[in-house]
């Protein structure tokens, strides 16, 4: 199968998922789109890798993994925090510095 | 009964083994030079050492231990790079170290000291404990005693009651500063993103942690957080599409790929024929670092974080975060992608101006002392892009000058936004501070000299790197630019005077805030930047001298 398509796809859920980060409005989802975004940078990633036949680019694959799960961990301690605090986690609702 | 088993293991082991090493590349093991990632080192050392002070050192004398970590930390990470330039690494001696991954050159080193000069003005505000009233549960800082605790719940107040600290905010900095350290001297677009998210991670979680008005602060981490994991994701897939270009992450070989010198391969003879790769990668990965500087269009989250976040770390965020983002901005530009100038200059001729103008033209419009000065930080992006523009050498010396100038002046301002109180804590709102020249002279001259220096009044260093950046930038052929920038420059000076004559020039309130008598770390800390912010201005030679020298990116 041509490696080609593989970037297609990795560009539309690139898109999916900046298009959802921009729509939705639960700060889950927002980071659920996020988590989206990297992986189809992994995807490409990989698929440039196979392309060039070097193997950098899986190595940043696996890097972008590791970086997911570090910011898993500080973003979902900020949401939790601010959920307790509102019992929303709704950025709409986080408009206090609105001018 | 096991050891046949064992065998049988082996043997598939040694076959899965031999047929691995077949025909699959294999990677070799890195080389490392410990002496020129000293700093980095040491500091990332102090970083785990504080982790584990956490961990074991009873919470009575955490505060102690941390900051003298800290400090020591940041002390020896600069003596270490005093050390390195003066052994001649940065100018005479190459600085691609880590096999090509880091390069210790003159601007990263510049920098870095930069950086690491602000980071101990930053833990001196942090180790501030004496602004808020002493009462029960002992001295008080400016982070939240517990940070899972619900604002204002039963929790949060038995935490103030017993004493706690949130003395994480130590480690959590010197884990930033790390990556801001490494930041600046990425030589491949692996290492930059790693070093992005390192420096970025703590940072989310340090602008949560206020005392006072806890759910501005929680606000302030989601915005930011959110805005900025959105910018890494950008700084990635661009990095992907550099790499699918170019067929490596290293900034010179991406380099080599555009202008066509690269050794052709399979692969590289089909990528570079596709110029969208290398055109949207560039956008991309220019968005994440336009991000982190607080340009516009993509400085939205400025005023929000900045506003919300503990003023100690607005001032650190403010300082720092700049001089790494642009680090990286400045190496992107000048080692990977120079051959393509005449693509990305004119959009960022677009960006320079809209920064200077918006940033500028909002600032006006503001009523809050920490809103203002992240307005004032957005156009001073903006005048610092012109620099980043210039494309000399010329241009580089100058943008490490005004980097060093105005992180100084800025934590020196948020320092003394730490001082003006009230009952609720810092008191922002620009009406509370009417008449503070008549309370307290002293503080408010060292103020309007800040102010001053932002404006870029000659005489203080702001003047001095305005005229750098601007000169630079006339050179290179952008005098349009330079126009829109004094322009915008008198437009800022206008709501920087407008501060100055509320301060000496109207009458107190007659129940304004009080200015607290700071212990000796924000002393020392003010004292810093009055005395960095008088020197570059009256006597800059010798720094201008510095950052010229420095500015040679090694390929």
């Amino acid at each position: 199968m041509n490696p080609v398509n593989y970037l297609y796809l990795a560009a539309l859920l690139f898109t999916i998922g900046a298009s959802g980060v921009l729509i939705r409005r639960n700060a889950i989802v927002l980071f659920m789109c996020v988590e989206l975004m990297l992986n189809a940078s992994n995807l490409a990633l990989v698929t440039f890798s196979r392309l060039h036949d070097n193997l950098d680019g899986q190595i940043l694959a696996f890097f972008t993994m590791v970086v997911a799960a570090a910011e898993v961990v500080v973003g979902l301690a900020i949401i939790v925090s601010i959920f307790r605090t509102r019992h929303s986690a709704s950025v709409d609702d986080s408009n206090l510095m609105k001018l | 009964m096991s050891v046949p088993l064992l065998h049988g293991a082996g043997s598939v082991h040694s076959v899965w083994m031999a047929a691995a090493g077949g025909n699959t590349p294999s990677i070799p093991a890195p080389q490392l030079e410990y002496g020129q990632l000293s700093p980095m080192l040491i500091v990332f050392g102090a970083a785990v050492a504080g982790i584990l002070a956490e961990a074991f050192v009873p919470r009575r004398a955490r505060y102690t231990t941390q900051v003298g970590l800290a400090l020591t930390g940041l002390a020896g990470a600069f003596i270490a790079l005093i050390v390195l330039a003066s052994q001649g690494y940065g100018s005479t001696k190459s600085g691609l170290i880590a096999m090509g991954s880091v390069a210790e050159d003159g601007p990263a080193l510049f920098l870095q000291g930069v950086i690491l000069l602000a980071a101990v003005v930053a833990v001196l505000l942090y180790a501030e404990r004496g602004l808020d009233p002493r009462t029960e549960g002992g001295p008080r800082d400016a982070f939240t005693p517990q940070g899972s605790a619900t604002p204002g719940g039963e929790q949060e107040r038995q935490a103030t009651r017993a004493g706690f600290a949130s003395t994480e905010v130590y480690p959590l900095t010197l884990f930033a500063v790390g990556g801001m350290l490494l930041f600046p001297a990425a030589n491949d677009l692996l290492t930059m993103f790693v070093a992005l998210e390192v420096f970025s991670l703590p940072l989310y979680l340090l602008c949560a942690l206020a005392r006072r008005r806890r759910l501005l602060s929680q606000e302030a981490a989601v915005k930011y957080f959110l805005l900025g994991s959105f910018a890494s994701a950008f700084f990635l897939f661009g990095s992907a599409l550099l790499y699918g270009y170019a067929g490596s992450f290293r900034l010179p070989e991406i380099a080599d790929a555009v202008n066509g010198t690269a050794t052709t391969t399979a692969g590289l003879a089909i990528s570079t024929h596709n110029d969208a790769l290398l055109l949207i990668g560039l956008a991309l990965v220019a968005v994440g670092l336009l991000f982190k500087v607080g340009a516009v269009p993509f400085h939205a989250w400025t005023p929000d974080v900045y506003q919300g976040a503990p003023t100690p770390v607005t001032g650190f965020m403010a300082a720092a975060t700049k001089v790494a983002a642009f680090g990286a901005l400045l190496r992107l530009f000048y080692v990977a992608l120079p051959g393509l100038r005449w693509d990305w200059r004119p959009v960022m001729w677009a960006v320079a101006i809209l920064t200077m103008v918006v940033g500028a033209i909002l600032a006006v419009t503001q009523q809050d002392v920490k809103r203002l000065l992240a307005y004032s930080s957005i156009a001073h992006a903006g005048f610092i892009l012109t620099g980043v523009i210039a494309t000399n050498r010329q241009g580089l010396g100058a943008v490490l000058f005004y980097l060093l100038a105005y992180s100084f002046v800025t934590l020196g301002a948020f320092a003394v936004v730490t001082l003006v109180r009230d009952s609720k804590g810092e008191a922002t709102h620009l009406s509370s501070w009417a008449g503070l020249g008549r309370r307290s002279p002293l503080l408010a001259a060292v103020f309007a000299l800040f102010l001053l220096a932002f404006a870029g009044i000659p005489l203080t260093s702001g003047f001095t790197g305005k005229f750098a950046v601007f000169q630079a930038a006339a050179a290179g052929g952008a005098t349009p630019l330079v126009i829109v920038g004094v322009l915008s420059s008198a437009v800022a000076a206008f709501f920087y005077i407008r501060v100055i004559v509320l301060m000496f020039f109207s009458d107190p309130q007659p129940n304004g805030p009080a200015v607290a008598i700071p212990s000796v770390f924000t002393t020392m800390a003010i004292s810093f930047g009055v005395i960095v912010t008088l020197g570059l201005g009256l006597l800059p030679q010798y720094f201008l001298d510095l950052a010229s020298k420095a500015a040679q990116f090694t390929h």
